[in-house]
């Protein structure tokens, strides 16, 4: 702790470097915020899902239809808790371009099958007594301004209306929040008995099931015996965990994970050439200050120590500075305007950052550190 | 002129001189070069991928092709058309005719669910059902191994990246859908465009296996020349037995792809410009330990007469040359790494696969190099004014 000042006089000695240093880390640090966050994004809410969830869908596709009956003899399974069903809407609020999901749903089983959406008991009770009601995430709603009792026209571009207007106007009763980090705040939910009403074709048919099984650990168990329930039948099932659903969605786009990952690692060793270059040269330029040290009766490791928590204390600022800012820029939402649903900096990443700017501030300043140690003070006064 | 070329001699001797001392300062001008590099590599690679995505939606459109769906639906899958309404299409003015009838084939566009072999996970493949003359207005399709599927019969044919992309998609395997059975008859290709990662049936099939009685999603039209299009659509529109959504063929492509191409391209640039921030600040270190270490030679020249400019622009230049060379590596690597490059992802549009290759192109390379000198002009600019700032007395005094 004594020689702190020492550390910072020699961080001082050349304040322009010192300063570009630190910001090609934070910009690092930035880097890694997004990249993160990209990561997170990609997954489409896997680390949030559901344990106790299953979505069932058409075996041939998720496209097809699945009777309404479904729902009773499903839950008269055994092991299954509540099912619950959604439908793809498809609609459009004002351009094609303005994307998020709108889907009917059962006004109470939603409120079951999902605790993690947020609401206020009003607005529970609201969205029970509306038939146009709307419950819609807080990510949507921010992002188009809409508050609660206000009126949106959506345009259908499957669902006409057996008037044959293609305009459904919903009322927003209650705007969701997430109790979960990540937990996906883009869906406009509304109800289905008004829109099975209304629509002009497809009356009894939905789009998919989220069943809730009573016990987590079996429910590949509780899957099976689902897909078997509808085996032979014209409309069979594929019943499978929320997770490895989401997991099967994301690995469709591709895999966005790998390559981000492959990314980062380059940006990383990139910048740590350029610090650990920096710090080689300073220390370079100081051969001779440091003979003066140890002559003086620092110790090797002493000297190595100086050397060493300069780095250190690089790597850490200027990595917790592009961290901090890395933060409030992705709080800031999602760059594409929309096209990410999940953006969000994962906490737990962030416990990686952390570490790694201590890892950075060790790696780049290994090698001038231990150069540092191996100084010989006659060697070294004589240059 | 005798003061111009005396200027630009200057600058030359000046340039030459820093520019043969890079070496000597081996590993701050080649952190810069990695750095640079790095940005470079990025941005081409990620713009390469949208690219790619686009080249094979243009490689489909065809100036004569028109896509008809009902009016609303963004999609064929969301559309919906009757027979009769597919008939009015077929003969609306200016569609092309061939020896059987118009060219103009209705179609059903459904998805199924097979493993892509990349992961072996579940993917949403798109299975079209044609009408014969789907052949002449998609008429760069060829048939590469095996043969059209018969009307009336069980058969499909696959697209080459389907074939490549998806498990089980071979010539002569049965594919089972739901409890129809397809046997797989053909492999073609469509000049790398996006039919090549469809299946494609006789619709007349189609219809039954999905119950969907004798309706259709879309209809793809040739028309006699491509200046046949607004009067095509006028007719159409102006028709009160039916309400469509009239495009032409590069239109409707460039719909589809515009929310996955948006979400690349704006993700690449956001990270490229993250990492060129980066690489100006290491630009600018490598350029000012350089500055610092000529101190004395600068000050030597300045003594000797050189100009302010010339000691700039020589700073300037060799700030440039480095990042030039650190742009040609990165664009380098981007085009081993990427081009060609085989992927399939969800178009989001469509919610179904498409496979497509990675393209770098000449352009891209170019904005890549572009981005590079930019960054070695920033890194380049502040180092060069210090460089031409400094007092000559102190500097030459400098150890």
């Amino acid at each position: 702790m004594r020689f702190l000042g020492l550390i910072w006089s020699n961080l001082r000695r050349k304040k322009l470097r010192t300063s570009l240093t630190l910001l090609s880390i934070l910009v690092a640090f930035v880097l890694f915020g997004y990249l993160v966050a990209i990561e997170a994004a990609f997954s489409m809410g896997v680390q949030v899902a559901g344990l106790d969830r299953l979505v069932v869908r058409h075996k041939i596709s998720i496209i097809q239809f699945l009777p309404i009956s479904y729902e009773a003899r499903m839950e008269s399974l055994p092991g299954v808790d509540a099912a619950s069903h959604q439908t793809w809407f498809g609609g459009i609020y004002q351009k094609p371009t303005n994307f998020f999901a709108q889907i009917p749903v059962d006004a109470e089983e939603l409120l079951d099958m999902y605790p993690e959406y947020i609401l206020s008991p009003e607005e529970e009770a609201a969205w029970l007594s509306t038939k146009t009601g709307a419950l819609v995430g807080r990510a949507t709603a921010n992002r188009f301004g809409w508050k609660v009792g206000d009126r949106i026209p959506i345009q259908a571009t499957i669902w006409t209306k057996k008037d044959g207007s293609r305009t459904w106007e919903f009322d927003v009763v209650g705007i969701f929040d997430g109790a979960k980090q990540g937990t996906d705040l883009t869906n406009f939910f509304f109800r289905y008995d008004y829109f099975d009403e209304a629509r002009s074709f497809g009356e009894g048919q939905i789009g998919w099931y989220m069943v809730r099984v009573k016990d987590p650990s079996k429910a590949a168990e509780v899957a099976a015996a689902i897909d078997r329930e509808f085996a032979n039948s014209s409309a069979e099932t594929k019943a499978e965990p929320e997770g490895a659903f989401l997991q099967g969605f994301a690995k469709q786009v591709g895999n966005i994970g790998a390559i981000m990952i492959a990314i980062l690692s380059a940006v990383f060793f990139t910048i740590l050439i350029v610090a650990a270059n920096t710090m080689a040269q300073s220390v370079r330029e100081r051969t001779s200050e440091l003979a003066v040290l140890k002559s003086l009766g620092f110790t090797h490791r002493g000297v190595m120590l100086l050397v060493l928590a300069e780095s250190c204390w690089l790597g850490v600022t200027g990595g917790l500075v592009g961290l901090a800012l890395a933060w409030y820029l992705i709080s800031l939402g999602d760059p594409t305007g929309g096209a990410l649903p999940n953006f969000y900096f994962p906490t737990d990443k962030l416990l990686i950052g952390i570490v790694l700017t201590v890892l950075l501030g060790l790696a780049a300043g290994i090698f001038p550190s231990l150069q540092a140690l191996r100084l010989k003070i006659a060697d070294a006064i004589r240059r | 002129m005798t003061a111009l070329f005396n200027w630009l001699s200057q600058i030359g001797a000046v340039t030459w001189f820093g520019l043969r001392t890079i070496v000597q300062r081996g590993g701050s001008s080649a952190s810069a070069v990695v750095g640079i590099a790095g940005v470079v590599a990025v941005l081409v690679g990620v713009l390469s991928m949208a690219q790619g995505i686009l080249s094979t939606m243009d490689n489909s459109a065809a100036p004569d092709t028109v896509v008809v769906l009902r009016s609303g639906a963004n999609t064929e899958m969301m559309s919906g058309l009757s027979r009769e309404e597919t008939k009015i299409i077929a003969d609306a003015p200016r569609v092309a005719r061939g020896a059987d009838g118009p060219l103009s084939s209705a179609e059903l566009f459904v998805i199924i669910n097979l493993p892509k072999r990349s992961t072996g996970t579940d993917a949403n493949v798109p299975l079209r059902g044609v009408e014969p003359p789907a052949f002449l207005v998609r008429d760069n399709l060829k048939i590469v191994d095996g043969r059209r599927f018969e009307r009336g019969r069980n058969e499909v044919i696959v697209g080459q990246a389907a074939a490549r992309e998806f498990e089980g998609l071979d010539l002569g395997a049965d594919l089972e859908v739901g409890r129809n059975t397809w046997r797989i008859v053909g492999v073609f290709t469509e000049g790398d465009g996006v039919s090549e990662s469809e299946i494609w049936a006789d619709a007349g099939v189609l219809q039954p296996a999905y119950q969907r009685g004798d309706s259709f999603q879309s209809v793809y039209a040739k028309l006699d020349s491509p200046d046949g299009f607004e009067e095509f659509k006028d007719a159409l529109t102006t028709d009160p037995r039916v309400s469509l959504k009239i495009q032409s063929q590069a239109d409707y492509y460039g719909e589809q792809s515009t929310i996955l191409v948006t979400l690349i391209s704006t993700l690449g640039t956001l990270i490229a410009t993250l990492m060129a921030i980066g690489a100006v600040f290491g630009a600018l270190n490598t350029m000012y330990t350089a500055v610092a270490a000529r101190t004395r030679e600068i000050a030597t020249l300045r003594a000797l007469g050189f100009g302010a400019t010339p000691i700039v622009v020589s700073v300037m230049l060799e700030s440039i040359v480095l990042a030039l060379i650190g742009g040609v590596i990165g664009g380098g690597l981007a085009y081993v790494a990427f081009d060609g490059f085989r992927a399939a992802t969800l178009n989001w549009s469509s919610f179904s696969q498409v496979a497509f290759a990675f393209d770098v192109t000449f352009t891209l390379l170019v904005i890549g190099v572009v981005w590079a000198a930019v960054i070695g002009l920033i890194g380049g600019l502040f180092p060069a004014i210090r460089a031409a700032r400094m007092p000559v007395a102190t500097a030459l005094r400098e150890q």
